[in-house]
């Protein structure tokens, strides 16, 4: 069993799945480190869902290399991201710009969340609905079913 | 218990506090009608999956691509300022390319304006049996293994089409194949506007 260790360890980190090649990669280490970095700040154009670290579409591999060509050649982070999107607009920013069009994405939840709190709110202040007293009849009707229930067995 | 009931407990709700009822059901419809919009714009075509392009009016990349081994000269940027030109990404693993073929080979045909190919991710053995196989349409084609080019033009899939003007600006991007309904009207009556 112990010797089983090692695979179930190598079985959790391969969770994270990504999908540069070896051959792709810098042999810099902090410059590899930045290349994913930027990677990941990427939206894949043909995927729409993954990143272009996480993407094995041919043009997310092909947008991998020129993000390490880019690095090479001395651009910034920030360069690199600003490059693809003038060609492919704000939708390859993973992370959507703070903007007009965007507001409702980054206070959605927040707006959702106020309401939900409000209604809570409201319904704790009012003391809530099952403060009501029952009727004498219902009384009645409750006791005759606890003694049903009572003779039952 | 409490004792302090109000009396109206036992009445209907007074008519001010409904709206917390009738708020979820706003919001639905609400919702039902953006749905019911996305998906009639699906039905009329509206491609929700497309990127909008930003590269629309203005200054097209550079580039420096090589000729198809045995096919003319490279395509370079350089060479093609001053003329009106459509420029197409292709490739001989696009199906869609397939589809799109004749439609190409109609435009060259029409003189109205020349078209340079990009074959895009290509083996250039295969590239040019696509060309000798169904005619060949383009003027010059250059080669772009690395998508370096394709990625300058923001390009997401084969084939996608370009018209560039005299100024070397992009006017006009075709995502998908050219329709004869894109090229009659809308591409051929912008290349004779952009000839002027």
């Amino acid at each position: 069993m112990k010797r089983l260790i090692p695979l179930f360890a190598a079985l959790l980190i391969s969770g994270a799945a990504f999908a540069v090649e070896p051959s792709e990669m810098l042999k810099d280490p902090a410059l590899e480190a930045r290349a994913r970095e930027v990677s990941k700040q990427i939206r894949c154009v043909q995927c729409q869902n993954e990143t272009i670290d996480e993407s094995h579409a041919e043009i997310a591999r092909d947008m991998r290399v020129l993000v390490r060509e880019r690095i090479l050649a001395g651009d910034s982070n920030e360069q690199i991201v600003g490059y693809m999107v003038d060609r492919y607009g704000d939708y390859v920013r993973l992370q959507p710009r703070f903007m007009s069009s965007t507001l409702i994405l980054w206070f959605g939840p927040l707006i959702f969340l106020l309401l939900g709190g409000l209604a809570v709110a409201s319904r704790l202040k009012r003391g809530g609905d099952a403060a009501e007293p029952l009727t004498p009849e219902e009384e009645a009707a409750l006791a005759s079913l606890n003694d049903s229930g009572e003779k039952a067995p | 218990m409490t004792e302090t009931v109000p009396s109206s407990a036992q009445s209907p709700a007074p008519r001010g506090k409904r709206w917390p009822y009738v708020l979820p059901l706003v919001i639905l419809l609400a919702l039902g009608g953006i749905f019911a919009k996305r998906l009639l714009d699906v039905e009329n075509g509206v491609d929700p999956s497309l990127i909008p392009t930003v590269l629309l009016n203005t200054p097209m990349p550079s580039f420096d691509l090589p000729a198809l081994p045995g096919r003319g000269e490279a395509l370079k940027s350089d060479d093609l300022k001053g003329q009106v030109f459509l420029i197409n990404f292709w490739g001989s693993w696009c199906i869609a390319c397939a589809a799109e073929h004749a439609m190409l080979l109609d435009i060259a045909a029409s003189g109205d304006a020349p078209i340079h190919g990009v074959d895009w991710r290509d083996e250039p053995a295969l590239g040019l049996k696509w060309l000798t196989q169904r005619g060949d349409p383009y003027a010059k084609v250059g080669q772009d293994p690395q998508s370096k080019t394709a990625i300058a033009f923001g390009v997401v899939a084969a084939p996608e089409t370009f018209l560039i003007d005299k100024q070397g600006v992009i006017r006009y991007k075709q995502t998908g194949p050219i329709t004869q309904e894109d090229w009659h009207k809308k591409i051929q009556p912008l290349i004779a506007q952009l000839k002027k």
